[in-house]
Formats: C-alpha cells, structure tokens, sequence
C-alpha cells in the first residue's frame, strides 16, 4: 500500500480506536430519534382552530424545522473537523511521534494528503450517515423529503471538508488548541460575516454585500451551507421568498438561488490551494 | 525559507560501488537556530560496520547532528553524505533504522502492529513481515506483549518498542539517540547487546549518548561534541592514553585545590579528587603539595583514564 494511503488507514484507525467515531454515532441517534418524535408532533399538532394541521402547512414548518436540525449537525461536523484536524500534524510533531515514521521513506506531501484523506473519509461518511438517518426518520414521522436530499449531503460534507482542509494547514504550524479555536472562530466569523452580507443585499448596499462576497472567498464554509439550504427548500417556500424581493435575502436560515458555478468551481481550487499550502508549510517545518 | 527534506532522489556523489561508501560522511556541516550555533562546522566519516559514540553534554548539538542527518532539519551550510547518497534522499532511508530521543509511538496500536507500519513504511517484502517482527520482539524482550496496546506500556518498553522499529529489514546504518534513556540496568545490558549484534552483522551504528560507560563499552571510536562543535575524535585508545589519579583528601579548601591546577583539569567530588590527567611520575609532587597545603591524604589511587575522566577533562579545556 502507498505511505499515502498507509497514512490515510492510520489516521481512520486512531479516530475509531479513540472511540470518536462510536460517540458520534450514538450521539447522532439520540439526536434522530429525538427529532424523528419532533417531527411527529408536528403532525398531531392542533391550530387555534382545534384542528390538526394541513398537509401543506405541515411540510413548510418541516422544511424549516430541518434547516435548523441540519445547521446543528453541520455545527457538530465543522466542530468535529477542526477539533480533529487541528492537531492533527501538530501534536505528533510535538509528541515525536512523526520522527520514527518521516525517518522512513515517506515525503511529507504524504503525510499531509494521508491525513486529509482519513479525515475527509469519515467527513464524507458521517455526512451521509447522519443525513440518511434524519431525513428517514424527518420522512417517516411527516411524510416530508427535501427536494435535493443528494446536494445537502454534498454541500454540509463540504462544509467539513473546509474545516478540516483550514485545520490541517493550520496544524503544520501551531499547536492543536490553537489551530482548532482559529478554526472554529473563522467558521463562525465566516457565518456572520455571509449574514452581514445578506443584510447588505437587502439592503442593496453594496459595500456591506461586499463582506459577505469576501468571506465566502476567504472561507467557503457559509456560501455551501447556503447551499445546503437551497437543497432543503420546498418550491412553494423558494416562490415566497422571490416574490418578496431583496428583503428576504437577509435571513442566515434562508437561500433564494444555488450557489453560483463561479462559486463552486472556487471552492475546488480552494481547496487545492489549502492543501498545496499545508504541503509547503509542511516541508518547510524543522521538526 | 528552504524545503527542509529535498527528497531528492540523486545519485551518489562518487562512482565507487556503493559498499565503498562510507556510512555516514559530512563536511563543515552546520545548523543555527536563529542565533544560536546548535552545530558549527562538523566534519567527520564513519566507515561501514563501525559503531561510534557521539559524546557530549546536554544541548551540546547531538540530537540536531541525528536529525540533520536524517533529513528532518536542513543544514544551514555544509554537506553530508549516508550510505554515500546526499542527506534526504528517499530510497536510502530503506537502509536506515532509527530510535529518536523523544520516542513516541501509537498508543492505539498493539506493539505487533507499530512494528508492521513499520515494515509497511520501510518498505519491506510483505512476506517477510511476520519473521521481521517476530524476530524485533524477542530481541528486545517484548514477545509476551506483543499483542498489548503501546498505550499501557511503560516508557522503558516503549523504548525497547523503538529500538525494535530501528531494527527491522537489517538495516545497514543505525542512528540511536539516547538508547538507554529510559531503561534499567538490565535493559542498558540488553541494547549493549544488541549493539554488538548490529556491529557482528557489519552494521553500522551512530550512538548518541551522555552515558559514558555504555558507549565505552561498546563503541570502536568517539567523537566528543560541544556547543556545536567536536573536540575530540578518535578511537578509544587514542583518547585515553592518559592516567587518571584518585585522591581521598581532608583539610583542602577551595582555595588550596584551586593551588592544585596545575596537575590538569580536576574533577572535585568533596573529598574525593580525580585528576583526569596526570601521568603517574607527578604521582609523589602532586601528594607533597597537597601535604604542603595542609591536606591529610588518605588513600591515592592511579587508574587508567575512563572516558568520563577524559570527557570531564576535554569539556574543562573547552571552557577555558
């Protein structure tokens, strides 16, 4: 086997054998099968009426409730992520625990796409696992299926993909905690700042647009997670949304179009460019 | 800022075959930190087979040479040569086993299963895993735990664990850092051991270490090393030729010994003086000058020069 997917199997292998992978799985059905009663609830639910609610009515506050249980468990993946990856390199620096194995024919280019490749393995998995899981469980208690489940799972595994890519680059430099905390607050930093963008479309200020165009360069974590949410949106609840101009547009929880091509074609080559960097910074470490 | 490993994969400096090659050779090799001088200008060859101590006190650059040497930090100046192909070259790494001084593996892993990454990574023929590790294990004492997770080791296993590592698919060159850091007396006899093993074998072995008596024990030749730079090489017999005298004495202040200086360089242990260097004819001088200061002799005892008297001596010279 290459040292690069030597390094890959390692890395799935430490994460499983630490137990994170179980924690997380259980976490994740405790948290499907809470929600799976929630969303039951909403079909037994009465109106001031006294009467339970139509199906149509049922599906838009499921499709609502869903972005907000799919945003926690994008914040529990870019957690995980940067938590993970940001001591990733760092730690087996520190602890010489990389000094026996870079003294065997192994580049370092190796080390860092191996340990990415690990990590953005059980990302992938987890974000398809945990996306089957509720949206069976969001299907079975209210007959509900957002239009794109596919492009959900991609957009919020991207999402953590982003995480881990900043985490690892951040990892070849400095400590653990502080790579994941820098992590960590860029994501919400990159959050806010797509909100304060959107303020600025509604507003039509340009200016104030501007930041959240910028953050999404920067950090592409809040332009895919707008996308997720493009991907759970019924067509009635994007038609109301269109319909109410530039106003709509600031709201963290809502998406009137996809992300664009440009955006997306960026986001590739960010993520090429994250890693060429972590590979140079990297090589260049004394250890 | 420069790659640290260049990870070159380029020929070898000279046409020679490549037994003709010496294992290690560097000249005016040298690495700052900043502006601190970890290694000033270190020139040396270390022929095939041979197995040479590297002394020096803490920080005196010993750990740096090891891993300038494997690629890990890049030199400022100079250049070296392993196995006669350049410092960072991928494929001779095949040929190279390595304990470090901070020895840290897998915690997750059971000690079967550090030693197959190994192999993996080495890389060696699959097939030949099993008696690779099997053979590891016994030799440094660790068959009953090979299936125990590296995690609930003690550090002296752990370290045996890597001298395991550093020994597998017969490496022609072994650098060990501190091989004995962590273990009991039996486990220093053990590596003692296994270094003559790895020297039978015509292995060549590096032995950095501060623990004197171990590398007098087993290395053919030394190099003494001080901030940054070797202050002397050779073998044993070249640099012990001296006599050592030991003088059990009361009534000597600082002052007096400080009179004494001029028996060479003096190891004061309180009642207890090694001068590391003092041929045996100065014998009866240095007893009536001690008697002249007012000292009380009670026992003088001239004894061939250790390597810890000539270390002790060389490391005063340097400081004067």
């Amino acid at each position: 086997m290459p040292p690069v997917l030597v390094i890959a199997r390692l890395t799935v292998q430490e994460t499983s054998r630490r137990r994170l992978i179980l924690a997380l799985v259980i976490l994740t059905l405790i948290v499907v099968g809470f929600s799976a009663w929630g969303f039951h609830k909403i079909t037994t639910v009465t109106n001031s009426a006294g009467v339970v609610l139509p199906p149509v009515q049922v599906a838009l506050i499921t499709s609502q409730l869903l972005i907000v249980v799919t945003f926690m468990y994008s914040g529990v993946l870019a957690l995980s992520a940067a938590v993970v990856a940001g001591p990733l390199i760092s730690s087996e620096v520190e602890s010489g625990l990389l000094l026996s194995i870079l003294a065997r024919p192994v580049r370092r280019s190796e080390v860092v796409i191996g340990k990415w490749l690990g990590l953005a393995v059980l990302i992938a998995m987890y974000a398809a696992g945990s996306a089957f899981l509720e949206l069976a469980a969001v299907d079975w208690a209210t007959g509900y299926v957002p239009p794109h489940p596919d492009q959900l799972i991609l957009y919020v595994g991207a999402e953590g993909l982003v995480l881990l890519s900043l985490g690892l680059a951040l990892s070849t430099r400095l400590s653990g905690i502080t790579g994941g905390v820098i992590a960590l607050v860029a994501w919400l930093m990159g959050w806010i700042a797509g909100v304060v963008g959107d303020v600025g479309t509604g507003l039509q200020n340009q200016a104030v647009e501007n930041v959240g165009v910028i953050s999404h360069l920067l950090l592409p974590t809040d332009g895919l997670w707008r996308g997720a949410i493009y991907a759970m949106e019924p067509d009635a609840f994007l038609a109301t949304m269109r319909a109410a101009g530039t106003v709509a547009r600031a709201n963290p929880f809502a998406a009137v179009d996809p992300p664009p091509v440009s955006f997306l074609a960026w986001v590739v080559l960010w993520f090429a460019l994250m890693l060429a960097l972590s590979i140079w910074s990297f090589r260049t470490r004394e250890i | 800022m420069p790659e640290v490993i260049e990870e070159t994969e380029a020929a070898a400096p000279y046409g020679a075959t490549a037994e003709a090659h010496p294992a290690i050779q560097t000249v005016n090799l040298s690495k700052r930190f900043g502006r601190t001088v970890a290694l000033a200008g270190l020139s040396m060859t270390v022929p095939r087979g041979e197995v040479f101590g590297f002394l020096g006190p803490n920080g005196a650059g010993k750990t740096t040479s090891v891993k300038l040497l494997l690629g890990l930090l890049k030199p400022t100046s100079g250049e070296a040569w392993l196995l006669g192909r350049p410092i960072g070259d991928l494929q001779t790494r095949r040929r190279i086993g390595y304990l470090p001084e901070l020895f840290r593996y897998q915690g997750w892993l059971s000690a079967r299963e550090v030693l197959a990454l190994h192999c993996e990574l080495a890389p060696l023929p699959r097939s030949s895993w099993n008696d690779e590790i099997t053979s590891a294990l016994e030799t440094v004492g660790l068959t009953d735990r090979a299936k125990d997770r590296v995690g609930t080791f003690s550090k002296g296993m752990q370290q045996r664990l890597g001298l395991g590592a550093a020994l597998l698919g017969e490496p022609e060159l072994v650098f060990l850092d501190e091989p004995t850091s962590a273990l009991d007396p039996v486990g220093r006899h053990d590596v003692r051991e296994i270094i003559r093993g790895l020297a039978a074998r015509g292995t060549a072995v590096f032995l950095n270490s501060h623990l004197l008596s171990e590398v007098e024990q087993v290395c053919d030749r030394v190099a003494v090393v001080d901030h940054g730079r070797v202050i002397a090489s050779g073998t044993m017999d070249e640099l012990l030729s001296g006599t050592a005298v030991k003088v059990r004495v009361e009534g000597l202040g600082d002052a007096d010994k400080a009179k004494l200086a001029g028996f060479g360089s003096i190891d004061d242990e309180g009642d207890q003086l090694t001068f590391t260097n003092l041929k045996p004819d100065r014998v009866p001088e240095l007893v009536s000058a001690i008697v002249a200061l007012g000292g009380r002799v009670y026992e003088v005892a001239p004894r061939h020069q250790t390597l810890e008297d000539r270390f002790l001596q060389l490391l005063e010279e340097e400081e004067k």
